[in-house]
């Protein structure tokens, strides 16, 4: 019903638009000269109009009247019950909810079909002033705006003025909730290093992690939430996906922008993105059950003891599926280098290497860091690779032929895990928020580097 | 002593430098340059002229291979530089291209600086043993191509900085810092202003005395002005070549004659 109605305010909309274009189409013609603005910003301003008035009313009527409907409901319920608890009381109110709307509800008692009658009513009138005053304040805008056509209206001017305010609010919207979130995880922060008496050392040089050992004592053990294993693992990992993705993409990208012919290229460049396509679970299984053993059994021949779960195996994967976001982006900017740029190169005698190497890779630097910044940036990000084919343990080690852990994995294990939300959530927002600002320092490094060395063309 | 330069010189003006037989140039299935035949004369400016789209840029093209470089593009016929054939299995194109310079139509300085575009040439052909024999290359080059007075304090800044026909003399002298033998410039001025092209013009008159100069250019006046012979291109054909006082006063082609009194365009 609520839906429908909000289906219906753009069909209203789109109505009022014809209606006034119509009319600022007649006006001109009868007034014999030209208005302030065509006929189409008088049909566009009507309809903006109608939209927010009448979205306006809906959104507004439902989130006050829900809210109004729970209160005077609760009200009713806690005066019935004084003896029993907020949690009952939601109880009641569910259960009564549920019936009213036809659903089977857990238990029924004369208190709760009497506030299921109460909720019936009141929600049905809800409906239906909803109705009215959408439909209503629809109709009141298209009038309004109607009335407004005139020669000189500035119509064009006032639906740009308030296009222009619609962007802003989306673009407050983004921005405020990047911030929100941000917020949250500095608060859950703060709210964790309390815990641990702001010992800030043993948190980030403490080669323990266990944070969850010491919980049913009621604390937080400063010794066991030290955070070097696991970022030891993630730059391990990070760095053995990188040492396959970087050579490997990098030359696929010049490979391709400068040595396929197009019907290589033609074909090769749509197979490398659908790589990306891959779900990161597929890549995570491969790891585990083919790449995982095939190292242990090559290990055991060879006569190196390599664990089932290594921080190889998964750098391995990650590093394959990583190739195709660096070959790809790379292969973009390197193609966009002026040909005229490696002409100049080759007609002074450069072979082609030299050209790739000394005009073509040093015009597309900027765009091959950003490049590299990504892949690294999904390598400190990759969670599933790394739960299937290098484990959860968090070891201490610097053999990549071990099992390792990652900050992400922590803090999956940490939310799946069996420990109640309340506590767990300190812990693993810390490690995101730690790991938020290594990768923004890691962007602000890279973006310096760039600036340094950009060489500008045109 | 005055007299045996002179005979030299009057030597030095027969010399062939580059002669092309029969060449014929294809982009795919369109027949670009047909049949073209003509001898190039060292220590000679000569100029390329002709309607747009008539091949003279693909004929330029041809006497330093930069054509293999387009996929599409094939070459038939002879051309010879110094009596041996370019298109030769055992020539490389890398070899040829460094005695055969060529600055395009669109200044292209790489975006380096001024000292590294100029230096870019003779570093990759070792033609500097120390720092102070680049230096001195890179100045020669840069008087040569008369940007020295502007840039010889600004070494350093990009090369794209520069105003465009500095940067069109700055491509000549990146060109003329590996010392080759032969200059192409595809209407090396189109992109510049009246005062840019005329010092461009003078330098190609001064290039003379050393080089074997070659240029494309749409202008007439530019080919009376800077030339000594001058060759008309025409849907792929050569039409007529000869001294360009001949072929702008007493044309022997009709299409010539049309085509240098604006019939043709
Ligand atoms: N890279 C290319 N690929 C395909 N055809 C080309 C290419 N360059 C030039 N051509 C064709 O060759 C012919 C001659 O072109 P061009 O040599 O550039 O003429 P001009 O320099 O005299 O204006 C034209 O028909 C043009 O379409
Ligand atoms: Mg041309």
């Amino acid at each position: 019903m609520l839906f429908a109605l909000f289906l219906l305010v753009p069909v209203a909309a789109a109505a009022a638009y014809v209606t006034a274009r119509q009319r600022a189409t007649a006006l001109s013609t009868a007034a014999g000269q030209r208005l302030h603005s065509r006929p189409q910003h008088h049909g566009l301003h009507s309809a903006l109009w109608v939209l927010i008035a009448g979205w306006g009313a809906l959104i507004v009527l439902t989130v006050v009247g829900e809210a109004l409907i729970q209160r005077v409901l609760m009200a009713r319920i806690s005066d019935a019950l004084p003896d029993e608890g907020p949690l009952q009381w939601n109880l009641v109110l569910s259960d009564a909810r549920s019936f009213a709307q036809g659903a089977v509800s857990s238990e029924m008692d004369p208190l709760r079909e009497r506030i299921a009658g109460a909720f019936s009513w009141m929600n049905g009138t809800r409906l239906w002033l909803t109705v009215l005053a959408t439909l209503g304040g629809a109709a009141a805008a298209a009038w309004w705006t109607y009335k407004g056509i005139t020669v000189e209206a500035r119509a064009r001017v006032q639906s740009e003025t308030i296009i222009r305010r619609g962007l802003a609010v989306m673009a407050t919207v983004a921005v405020l909730t990047t911030i929100g979130i941000v917020f949250s995880l500095i608060f859950e922060t703060v709210r964790f290093f309390n815990a641990i008496d702001w010992q800030l050392h043993k948190f980030l040089f403490g080669t323990t992690w266990s944070p969850l050992s010491g919980v049913f004592e009621g604390e937080m053990d400063a010794d066991k939430v030290g955070i070097v294993p696991l970022f030891a693992g993630t730059l391990m990992i990070t760095l053995i996906a990188m040492l396959v993705a970087v050579p490997v993409g990098l030359f696929a990208a010049i490979y391709l922008s400068d040595f396929a012919n197009h019907r290589v290229r033609a074909v090769v460049k749509p197979v490398m993105e659908l790589l990306a396509g891959i779900p990161t679970v597929v890549y995570g299984f491969f790891a585990a059950i083919t790449v995982a053993p095939l190292l242990r059994d090559t290990g055991e021949a060879i006569g190196i003891r390599v664990a089932s779960e290594s921080a190889l195996a998964a750098g391995l994967v990650m590093g394959i599926m990583i190739i195709p976001f660096i070959s790809s982006l790379s292969d973009d900017v390197i193609t966009s280098v002026p040909q005229s740029l490696r002409d100049g190169s080759l007609s002074l005698g450069a072979t082609k290497a030299e050209t790739i190497r000394k005009v073509v890779l040093p015009a597309a630097l900027p765009g091959i860091v950003s490049a590299i910044v990504l892949g690294v940036s999904k390598a400190i990000g990759e969670t599933m690779i790394v739960v299937m084919a290098a484990g959860q343990g968090p070891n201490l080690t610097g053999n990549p032929l071990e099992a390792m852990t990652t900050v992400t994995v922590q803090i999956v294990a940490l939310i799946t895990g069996d420990t109640e939300a309340e506590t767990a959530a300190g812990p693993a927002f810390t490690l995101g928020f730690t790991l938020f600002v290594m990768t923004l320092l890691m962007n602000m490094l890279a973006q310096r580097l760039v600036a340094r060395f950009r060489e500008a063309y045109d | 002593m005055n007299d045996m330069r002179l005979i030299e010189r009057a030597v030095d003006m027969d010399d062939i430098k580059i002669s092309a037989r029969d060449v014929q140039v294809y982009y795919g299935d369109n027949h670009a340059i047909k049949d073209v035949g003509v001898d190039i004369e060292d220590k000679t400016v000569t100029a390329f002229i002709g309607p747009s789209g008539c091949g003279k840029s693909t004929f330029l093209r041809c006497l330093n291979r930069m054509n293999d470089t387009i996929d599409v593009c094939r070459v038939e016929g002879d051309i010879h530089l110094d009596g041996e054939d370019i298109n030769a299995r055992q020539v490389d194109p890398v070899q040829l291209r460094a005695k055969v310079g060529m600055v395009f139509q669109k200044p292209n300085p790489f975006p380096k600086s001024i000292y590294e575009n100029v230096a870019y040439g003779p570093k990759i052909h070792g033609m500097a043993a120390t720092k102070a024999e680049l230096d001195e290359i890179v100045e020669t080059a840069l008087r040569r191509a008369a940007l020295w007075d502007e840039a010889k304090d600004r070494l350093d800044t990009a090369g794209t900085g520069l105003s465009g026909g500095q940067q069109q003399r700055l491509c000549i002298a990146r060109a003329v810092a590996t010392q080759p033998e032969v200059l192409l410039m595809d209407e090396p001025c189109s992109a510049l202003d009246p005062i840019a092209t005329s010092q461009v013009e003078e330098l190609i008159d001064e290039l003379r005395a050393n080089y074997c100069v070659v240029i494309v250019t749409h202008s007439m006046q530019q080919a009376a002005r800077v030339s000594q012979k001058t060759a008309f291109f025409h849907l792929g054909n050569l039409v007529e070549y000869g001294e360009t006082g001949k072929i702008f006063t007493n044309p022997e082609d009709e299409r010539t004659e049309s085509y240098i009194t604006g019939r043709i365009g």
